[in-house]
């Protein structure tokens, strides 16, 4: 990694937002109290992972309570370890999070194989409380742990020509039995857009409640877009890969007709066998469902990458 | 009438104590939620609503439609069942499997309007008339309607011949209840598929059967006219 003069990572240089954001939480703390001074990251409920140090970026959370950790880490579409959604915290056990390392591929100029802990070593983690919407029409509130995928993007300086960041799960049938099985065609692989890849809302997360994330939740490393189906988000995550092409992510490529490359929350574009418009809420009882929000209600910070796009064509 | 007791006190009433466990589950983990969600943090309550898991309506609906094809499945195997084995009066208890399917497939119904859509009408109507899946997981519904309202004694009688063509529509909703669970399964069809495989063969003895007495018939002689369709049984 280049060292800037002085010995400073161009990582270690705490990013504009993060600066105006501290101050506007400054601030606040003068208006409501020393309480307010640290946000701490939410506790986990019986996490039994190590704590992660972060603190809670407020400026990115959504006010709503959290779904409780159990639920979380209970009900879970991970198809690597059975498709039942209480299979992957049954089976998941067999997955060794450490040691882990993460191929850097493509159109970069800054490309190999590294360590997890040098791949995070420079990016302070945060909070954020963020809503989660599965294509399946459910949806929770969660706290993940993680930093912008952006930050680490730009440590290894994608050329011209890398228009999309594709992303592939570990391979590994010693560890994920399913992937024996043909109900996917393995290793699942996702894609972003560049400029979606960017987008400040687009999180690489390492823990959930403030602790290390459980492996049925896509540990050590998995992708949050919260403007997506939860599909988008890969779990265990291997490889990075810069690309000129689309990436021909899993879902699409089994159900091209259920399923597109971008996979936007959208209550006016129905799955061809289910609604949209609306999803049931988890942890809220039997009388759960909510309406669904355009972009999952993150209309505000993502709609103008879409600008002009058939939103019915490109589902 | 030994045997005829033997059902009243002793088959009829364990097949009704059974086909009752899974809506007894479900209400007890139905109350579990109901507490829960007014407050009540009671260890009772808890592993009461552990019952359906973190997404209750999707389990209670699931729960109530694969029962209802189970029993469906169940209904079918009792002709095979009493062919096979000999042990003819198994049939008495095929009225009570089917009522239960019926009522099972009804709650379903019931718990996919009130929970799942919300008492939202427009939107059931939607699902209805444009989703292919729920269409026929209706019609199904619905034919099994004119198979329950018939299945008394009365009805047997007044209908005759006709009772037993009436109820063979118990095929098509089958084939129509398996598809229906075919069809909303994301991915992973494997449990799907073997409920199309046990009811091929529970379809497949019929034609066979019915293959075989066709044969039977033709192959005879014509001077005996003795074994007419229309003498047997």
């Amino acid at each position: 990694m280049k060292k800037l003069p002085g010995g400073i990572l161009p990582s270690e240089i705490t990013p504009r937002e993060v600066f105006l954001n501290r101050r506007s939480l400054l601030a606040g703390a003068l208006a409501g109290g020393a309480t307010a001074l640290l946000p701490q990251a939410h506790a986990a409920e019986g996490s039994p992972l190590p704590r992660l140090p972060c603190t809670r970026n407020a400026k990115y959370s959504v006010s709503e309570q959290p779904t409780s950790y159990a639920d979380i880490s209970g009900y879970n579409n991970f198809y690597e370890f059975g498709t039942d959604k209480g299979d992957p915290k049954e089976n998941a056990g067999t997955l060794r999070p450490k040691p882990w390392s993460v191929a850097i591929t493509g159109e970069a100029e800054k490309t190999g194989t590294f360590h997890l802990e040098d791949i995070l070593h420079p990016h302070p983690l945060e909070e954020r409380v963020y809503r989660f919407r599965c294509v399946e029409a459910w949806s929770m509130v969660i706290p993940w742990v993680g930093f912008p995928l952006a930050d680490l993007i730009k440590r290894f300086s994608p050329t011209s020509r890398a228009k999309y960041v594709e992303f592939t799960t570990l391979y590994d049938t010693t560890q994920m039995p399913y992937e024996r099985t043909s109900i996917l065609p393995w290793p699942y692989i996702e894609g972003l857009r560049m400029d979606e890849a960017v987008n400040p809302l687009t999180l690489m997360v390492v823990g959930l409640y403030g602790s290390v994330l459980p492996n049925q939740d896509g540990a050590p490393l998995r992708l949050i877009v919260p403007w997506k189906y939860g599909f988008k988000g890969i779990k265990s995550i291997v490889k990075i890969n810069f690309t000129a092409q689309q990436p021909r992510n899993t879902w699409a490529v089994v159900a091209p007709n259920e399923y597109g490359f971008y996979a936007n929350v959208n209550p006016h574009v129905d799955h061809p066998r289910w609604s949209q418009a609306s999803e049931r809420v988890i942890g809220k009882g039997l009388f759960a469902r909510q309406p669904t929000l355009m972009f999952n209600g993150y209309e505000n910070e993502v709609a103008y990458l879409y600008k002009g796009m058939d939103l019915r064509r490109y589902f | 009438m030994k045997v005829e007791q033997r059902y009243r006190y002793l088959y009829k009433p364990v097949v009704f104590a059974a086909c009752s466990v899974p809506a007894v589950l479900l209400a007890l983990g139905t109350v579990g939620v109901v507490l829960q969600s007014s407050g009540s943090g009671a260890a009772a309550a808890n592993a009461l609503a552990s019952l359906l898991g973190p997404d209750p309506v999707a389990k209670l609906l699931h729960s109530c439609g694969k029962t209802a094809l189970n029993l469906i499945l169940i209904t079918l195997l009792v002709t095979p069942v009493r062919q096979l084995t000999g042990v003819t009066h198994l049939v008495r208890l095929r009225r009570m499997l089917g009522l239960f399917a019926f009522f099972y497939a009804s709650l379903h119904f019931i718990i996919y309007i009130v929970l799942d859509r919300g008492m939202d009408w427009h939107s059931v109507v939607t699902d209805i008339t444009k989703r292919p899946y729920i269409t026929i997981g209706f019609s199904a519904l619905l034919m099994l309607i004119p198979l329950a309202i018939t299945s008394t004694n009365r009805m047997m009688r007044r209908l005759g011949r006709r009772w037993q063509k009436l109820h063979r529509l118990i095929y098509l909703i089958a084939i129509f209840g398996v598809w229906h669970y075919y069809w909303q399964v994301k991915r992973d069809v494997r449990l799907p598929l073997l409920y199309a495989f046990l009811l091929a063969l529970l379809l497949g003895y019929r034609l066979v059967k019915q293959w075989q007495a066709r044969r039977r018939l033709t192959a005879k002689p014509r001077g005996s006219p003795s074994l007419h369709p229309s003498t047997s049984d």
